[in-house]
């Protein structure tokens, strides 16, 4: 069997927000059936990592590739990276709160007709199925044309999953998406994650909740104030071992600022 | 109650539907109280000629207001096309010949509303300067402009109803409305230009992917952005085209009166903004009602008109202007479908215990209790 290339690797990646230095010579590879949990504090650049990985922002210097192909930064944008396979679960930020359900699932790649008009009956035949079969949305009165701030939070997370899902994606980000979920949503979308390893796809996984990401991933990055700090493989460490060196580190880190 | 919000979210679904009945009962009382005017023909023709500029204005202003922005300049941006039209007419036909220059003229003054929205949509989206203040500037600096080109004197139009362009906007159509006393009664052209206009933009926003980035945008920029927008494409180009737009409604106007001026469109600004409101449009953007702009501009024009024709003295026009404006938006925030939502989902959460949910405390919590 022929390796499949990483699903991405990036090499010396850089970025700066003005003078906010907000990556610091990131390195890292995320394997073509590898999940990978990235933690750290708030501000320490995992989102905008993420950006720029999914076509958001171009790094300031550095070069990254996914499935092995080299990205242009000038050409790169969030319609590349679709295009790539990669698929993006934001916390809050990944559905217009006034729109329809199935505008939702297309936004920003839908399915038109001549001059850009869009296919409205096919859009939402494929809504209703994406809701039906990979959601499983039953009942509860939500429809392809309900607006999406008539679900809850779950709702919500299930329908961005469900498109990530639907454009079968080879390598999905999720970045805190179970921030305010109730345990039992909490458990759908680690089940997700279980699902995509199981399909062969990649994964990067962002949360605060140590226990969630000890669960799914098979690597552990860490970065603190934009840096990439250690690189821990499940197999080399418990969760309690995982918890601690954590504490310690930013322990440590205070030690030393204190000195 | 169940009833209640099954009927009220069911009206609310029906795009316009209450702005289309203020309409038809406002039309009504008029018809009670002033039946010389409004049971004829004649004052409905004259209002159609009325409308149409600040209902076309109102129509591209609904695009800038969905995408949770303003602009304030197009009463300058119709000053500025009106007079280039002008200047064209009366000086381009020695080269061009009398048909080319009026239509060559009618192309610089769409250009000129083209650019100046379009510069409007470049500082606002490229440099991120609030369109409020962007667009507050380049209605002063419009205007000067016109007023510097223009000598600070009207330009008219001489001979301008002999004219091919005339002729396509503003003829008046004979033959439709059955003559009523002496005069035939002709249905104004522009209505109907205003009419395909409408319908036009109506597919723009609700069925093409640029209305839908205009929603998004208005929705939330961060979640267009990360979903593949080009945020500032889209709305430099929705500048530039409130700008043709414009420019359109300014050379209706001025083919309508056959003379430009260079302070023509002040006082459009309020009358404009109240029709997009009153057609139900959200300001917190996200959300556009091309439809109810349509009757909106209707009601907010004929008010007057009405009101005096029922005798009641004219000083009480902006009173009642005001009642309106504000009893439609009042009404749109009971019945909105945004409302509805909110209000189902409160007695959901009324009529159930309070999830666990995971806070990040609750998780510190956990944590330390592993540990
Ligand atoms: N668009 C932006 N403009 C300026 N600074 C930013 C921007 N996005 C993030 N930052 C800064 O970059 C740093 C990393 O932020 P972020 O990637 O969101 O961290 P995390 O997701 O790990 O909490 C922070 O200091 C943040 O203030
Ligand atoms: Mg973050």
């Amino acid at each position: 069997m022929v390796e499949k290339p990483a699903a991405l690797q990036m090499v010396n990646i850089e970025k700066y927000f003005g003078l906010v230095h907000a990556l610091r010579n990131i390195n890292i590879e995320v394997g073509s059936n590898e999940i990978v949990g990235l933690i750290g504090d708030n501000g320490a650049g995992k989102s905008t990592l993420v950006k720029i990985l999914t076509g958001v922002y171009p790094p300031s210097s550095g070069e990254f590739y996914i499935a092995g192909r080299r990205v242009n930064p000038r050409t790169y944008s969030v319609k590349r990276a679709h295009e790539y396979g990669i698929e993006t679960v934001y916390q809050d930020k990944s559905l217009g709160e006034k729109q329809a359900l199935w505008r939702n699932f297309f936004i920003g790649r839908q399915i038109t007709y001549p001059f850009g008009f869009i296919n409205v009956k096919k859009e939402k035949e494929i809504a209703q199925e994406i809701m039906l079969n990979t959601i499983g949305f039953r009942g509860r009165g939500i429809t392809v044309n309900s607006k999406v701030n008539k679900l809850s939070g779950g709702e919500r997370q299930g329908v961005a999953i469900g498109r990530a899902m639907h454009f079968e994606a080879e390598l999905i980000v999720l970045d805190e998406p179970t921030v305010a979920l109730s345990l039992k949503e909490v458990r759908k979308v680690l089940n997700f994650v279980h699902k995509i390893k199981e399909g062969g796809k990649a994964c990067v996984y962002i949360t605060h909740d140590m226990q969630d990401v000890y669960e799914v991933s098979d690597r552990f990055i860490i970065m603190d104030r934009g840096e990439i700090v250690a690189s821990i493989a499940k197999a080399d460490i418990s969760l309690k071992a995982l918890d601690e060196f954590l504490l310690g580190y930013s322990q440590g880190l205070k030690d030393k600022e204190l000195a | 109650m169940k009833t209640v919000r099954s009927v009220f979210s069911f009206l609310g679904k029906i795009e316009a539907l209450p702005v289309f009945a203020v309409m038809l009962i406002m039309y009504g009382t008029f018809m009670v109280f002033a039946p010389d005017v409004f049971m004829k023909y004649r004052i409905y023709m004259s209002i159609l000629q009325t409308v149409t500029p600040p209902l076309i204005l109102a129509l591209g202003l609904t695009f800038v207001i969905t995408a949770g922005e303003i602009d304030l300049s197009f009463p300058a941006i119709v000053a500025l096309s009106g007079f280039v039209f002008a200047w064209g007419y009366q000086n381009l036909d020695q080269e061009l010949g009398r048909e080319w220059a009026t239509w060559a003229s009618f192309t610089l003054a769409l250009g000129a509303g083209a650019l100046a929205g379009f510069i409007n949509g470049f500082l606002i989206a490229k440099i991120g300067v609030p369109s409020i203040m962007a667009t507050l500037a380049a209605q002063f600096f419009w205007y000067g402009v016109t007023i510097v080109l223009a000598g600070g004197r009207s330009w008219r139009l001489k001979d301008i109803q002999e004219d091919p362009v005339w002729e396509l906007f503003v003829r008046r159509i004979y033959g439709i409305i059955p003559q009523q006393g002496r005069a035939p009664i002709g249905v104004p052209t522009q209505a109907l230009w205003a009419l395909g206009l409408a319908i036009f933009l109506w597919f723009i926003l609700n069925r093409h992917k640029f209305g839908e980035a205009i929603m998004f945008i208005g929705d939330n920029p961060n979640v267009a952005q990360v979903m593949g927008v080009n945020v500032v494409a889209t709305k430099i180009r929705l500048f530039t085209l409130m700008g043709v737009i414009a420019a359109f409604a300014g050379l209706i106007l001025t083919l309508q009166v056959t003379v430009s001026y260079p302070t023509q469109g002040e006082g459009m600004l309020l009358l404009v903004m109240a029709a997009v409101f009153i057609g139900g449009t959200s300001i917190a953007g996200g959300y556009g009602a091309i439809i109810g702009t349509f009757f909106g501009a209707f009601i907010i024009i004929s008010l007057e008109p009405g009101i005096v024709a029922t005798k009641v003295s004219g000083y009480w026009v902006q009173l009642i202007e005001g009642l309106v404006l504000g009893a439609s938006v009042v009404l749109h925030i009971i019945i909105g479908e945004q409302n509805i939502a909110n209000f189902s989902d409160r007695i959901r959460r009324w009529s159930t215990p309070t999830r666990l949910v995971k806070t990040a405390s609750a998780q510190e919590n956990m944590r330390k209790e592993q540990i």
